[in-house]
């Protein structure tokens, strides 16, 4: 765990003295994992590009150029001059292939001439702000109910690990199929999506979380505090939630990328709303890839349409990974020295030849002689 | 231990059938004339589909039912003799050739012939008023005991249990298959990836990473649009090719796998990851422990300490396996539909693009059995190798 024991000498003042805290002990509260900081870059990047997406689309996304309607053809195939499939009688194509990428269309067209780069302008903030409030919901809901059961113990802790495990239990994305099939407003409000995938996505936060509070339940820091007759919440939240903040991070970005990955299947199954039909859903990625799927955009090679999008996923999905990673790290210095490649290794002074019996726990931004000394970092965790 | 877990699967089995009971109940207004009217918007409801409507919210046959869109007189169907329509749940007059009653709306509306039974006048139609919610969520329970998931709404009305069983076998075969290969796999890179830390596996990590990252939907897409698509290599799509005859031939085998082997390796991969990177941290930890040091010290080959390493490590990896079925189950859902694999995936995505509300939650239903059933197997298998867990409780 984080907290690192803090020297003594530190504490008997009533506090910690600022002189007597090393300067570099920053280095161990700010982890400075490339990976880390690769992530958080991602992050930023998309977040920046959901905010200022609607100003600076060039098209509506909901533009459909009426020439490029769909044609009924009358008789079989090639009476359908630009189509692109095969015509068969009373079948209905699209007019025209749709463009693909071009100065004036930079990830190309749809097949019904809307501009793909703007969709994708327009997608990225409704899609984050479901996640990050899915991710924030659930893991307020985790906190409360798996602090409370592993710090009150007891039959209240049998309770909420019941409840939290029979979540847990039943698959999320059909539950999640079934709520949003009869939840009223889930096809135009960005917020009721939100919560249904909270109310799945908050199970398994709950667990490691329980599990957490209860190892630190009986610490001795917590221990002092009930015996000077400090109340349970606050108790609970002065002592017990600070020391979980890795764990509540961690669990944060585990369900961001939960919540993505729900919102995105319930846009492709129709039940997350379309913005182009009435009352209209906001954008997303996931209705953009359904339109290009329902429109078989995948086997008529028009990847500008569906690639984008994905791509745009897979970024998001990695760099709260990476974010993730670095917060393992964090929490577990095991990992931090098996993350090293062999250079970074040796600069840190530590052999990653398979020993066994002793990983070596790395502190960057000390010399390795004070690595090898562990002199113990005071400050290590908000306690 | 084993006879607990039962027990817990039951109660999660139980909570998840009651959701998916009164879900659709606790939407306001009358159940049944809001999902006829969502029902109808995508297409012709025939008197078959508003008889299942019906049956489904424990209306019986001789109940009127408003037909949406449009409430007016013809849009009622009569079916066994009486008419009368509710929400009042008062009881209606038939006069001499018409009939007035409330229709759900609350709007009044007159009956009259030509309906084909309309009772003789005089007689008082009383409402078929449902028997009470609890009274129905037990009979809903006996139907699900005795394997009753009602009837489509579409699909010609079938029996929800029969559309399952086609389908279900599709699913199991790939899930069964993709999950040992991506649990074995993955188990056994991250075992290797610990070992060697540091060493050139490394690489594997942020591969893992990315994989674990990219959703399950758009993976398969990129497998369709590379190996089927652009190369030709596999196909598109499908189980087996229309043109052949199932039978239990090399020929037929031959065009099964085929079309089994990319859906099948889009799920090992997306599935892979996870178990890989669990592994990797769990065995990091473990490979610290004592009885590693001691074994390496004894001068045991590496590979037997390797392997009383990784029994150790594979323990959590076994305990989480609830969690990862799910995401794996979640995950081939989608990648049936995109590989129009005849499994459950497909048939849910028919269901939930046609509002075909039954089949939606018998889907829900017999998803989560499948998802709990291999718990418990996981479970029994935990028992097996950890004798410590069959002690407890």
């Amino acid at each position: 765990m984080s907290p690192e024991i803090a020297p003594l000498a530190t504490v008997t003042g009533g506090g910690p003295d600022p002189v007597a805290v090393p300067p570099r002990s920053r280095a161990v509260v700010l982890p400075r994992s490339p990976r880390i900081w690769v992530g958080v870059g991602i992050m930023v990047f998309f977040i920046i590009f959901a905010i200022v997406g609607p100003f600076i689309r060039p098209y509506n996304p909901n533009y459909i150029d009426k020439a490029w309607v769909s044609v009924t053809c009358s008789t079989g195939p090639g009476t359908c001059i630009g189509q692109t499939k095969d015509g068969v009688a009373g079948t209905t194509v699209p007019l025209v292939q749709p463009y693909g990428p071009s100065g004036a269309h930079p990830l190309g067209t749809t097949v019904l001439g809307s501009d793909v780069w703007s969709q994708l302008l327009s997608s990225t903030g409704p899609t984050l702000i479901v996640a990050f409030l899915a991710a924030l919901i659930a893991t307020l809901l985790s906190v409360v109910v798996g602090v409370s059961a592993g710090y009150l113990g007891g039959n209240a802790d049998e309770g909420l690990s019941l409840f939290s495990n029979v979540f847990l239990a039943i698959p999320g994305l059909p539950l999640l199929i079934v709520l949003a099939s009869y939840v009223p407003g889930a096809d135009t409000s960005a917020v009721v999506v939100g919560l249904i995938v909270a109310l799945t996505g908050w199970a398994y936060g709950a667990r490691v979380l329980r599990a957490q509070t209860l190892s630190l339940r009986n610490r001795d820091f917590v221990e002092a505090a009930r015996v000077s007759g400090e109340g349970r919440l606050r108790i609970i939240l002065v002592e017990v939630v600070p020391n979980l903040l890795p764990i509540i991070a961690s669990s944060f970005l585990f369900t961001t990328l939960y919540a993505i990955g729900a919102y995105i299947a319930l846009a492709f199954l129709g039940l997350a709303g379309a913005p182009n039909a009435s009352p209209a859903g906001p954008w997303n990625w996931g209705i953009m890839i359904q339109q290009a799927y329902t429109q078989s955009a995948i086997n008529s090679g028009w990847w500008w349409w569906w690639v984008p999008p994905g791509i745009a996923i897979a970024l998001v999905g990695t760099a709260l990974a990476l974010m993730n990673f670095g917060i393992d790290e964090f929490v577990n210095p095991r990992l931090r020295a098996a993350g090293l490649t062999r250079r970074a290794a040796r600069q840190a002074g530590i052999s990653v030849r398979p020993t066994l019996g002793f990983t070596e726990v790395v502190r960057r931004g000390e010399a390795p002689a004070a690595a090898a000394a562990a002199v113990p970092a005071g400050g290590g965790g908000p306690s | 231990m084993l006879i607990r877990r039962v027990a817990f699967y039951l109660l999660a089995l139980l909570v998840a059938v009651t959701v998916s009971f009164f879900l659709p109940r606790m939407v306001p207004g009358n159940p049944v004339a809001s999902e006829l009217a969502v029902v109808s918007a995508r297409g012709e409801c025939t008197p078959a589909c508003v008889e299942a409507v019906e049956a489904r919210f424990g209306v019986g046959a001789d109940a009127a039912i408003l037909r949406s869109p449009a409430p007016t007189a013809a849009a009622f169907s009569v079916g066994g003799g009486a008419a009368g329509l509710f929400r009042t749940g008062k009881p209606v007059t038939v006069g001499q050739e018409t009939a007035t009653v409330q229709s759900v709306n609350g709007e009044r509306i007159t009956l009259t012939t030509p309906l084909a039974a309309v009772p003789r006048p005089g007689t008082t139609v009383t409402q078929n008023l449902a028997p009470g919610l609890i009274v129905q969520y037990f009979q809903y329970l006996g139907g699900l005991f005795q394997g009753n998931l009602g009837v489509s709404y579409f699909e010609g009305s079938q029996p929800v249990t029969t559309l399952i069983g086609t389908y279900l076998p599709w699913t199991l075969g790939l899930l069964g298959v993709a999950t040992v290969l991506a649990f074995v796999l993955g188990t056994g890179i991250g075992v290797l990836v610990a070992w060697r830390r540091g060493g050139r596996m490394d690489w594997l990590l942020p591969g893992a990473t990315f994989f674990q990252a990219i959703p399950p939907l758009f993976l398969s897409m990129v497998m369709v649009a590379i190996f089927a698509t652009a190369a030709h290599w596999l196909p598109t799509g499908g189980a087996y090719d229309a043109t052949d005859q199932p039978s239990w031939n090399l020929g037929f085998i031959g065009s099964l796998l085929d079309h089994a082997l990319l859906p099948a390796i889009t799920v090992v991969l997306f599935s892979m990851a996870g178990f890989m990177l669990g592994m990797r941290n769990q065995m990091l930890t473990t490979m610290d422990e004592d009885f590693v040091l001691v074994a390496r010290a004894k001068g045991l080959p590496t590979r037997q300490v390797i392997w009383y390493a990784a029994r150790n490590a594979m323990l959590p990896s076994i305990a989480n396996f609830s969690i990862a079925i799910s995401l794996v189950v979640a995950g081939q859902l989608l990648v049936e539909i995109v590989f129009n694999y005849p499994g459950i995936g497909e048939l849910l995505f028919k269901a939930v693009t046609g509002n075909d509300y039954p089949l939606v939650q018998g889907i829900f239903v017999v998803i989560v059995l499948v998802v709990l059933v291999a718990n418990l197997l996981a479970d029994a298998v935990y028992v097996l190798v950890d004798p410590r867990a069959g002690q407890e409780a």
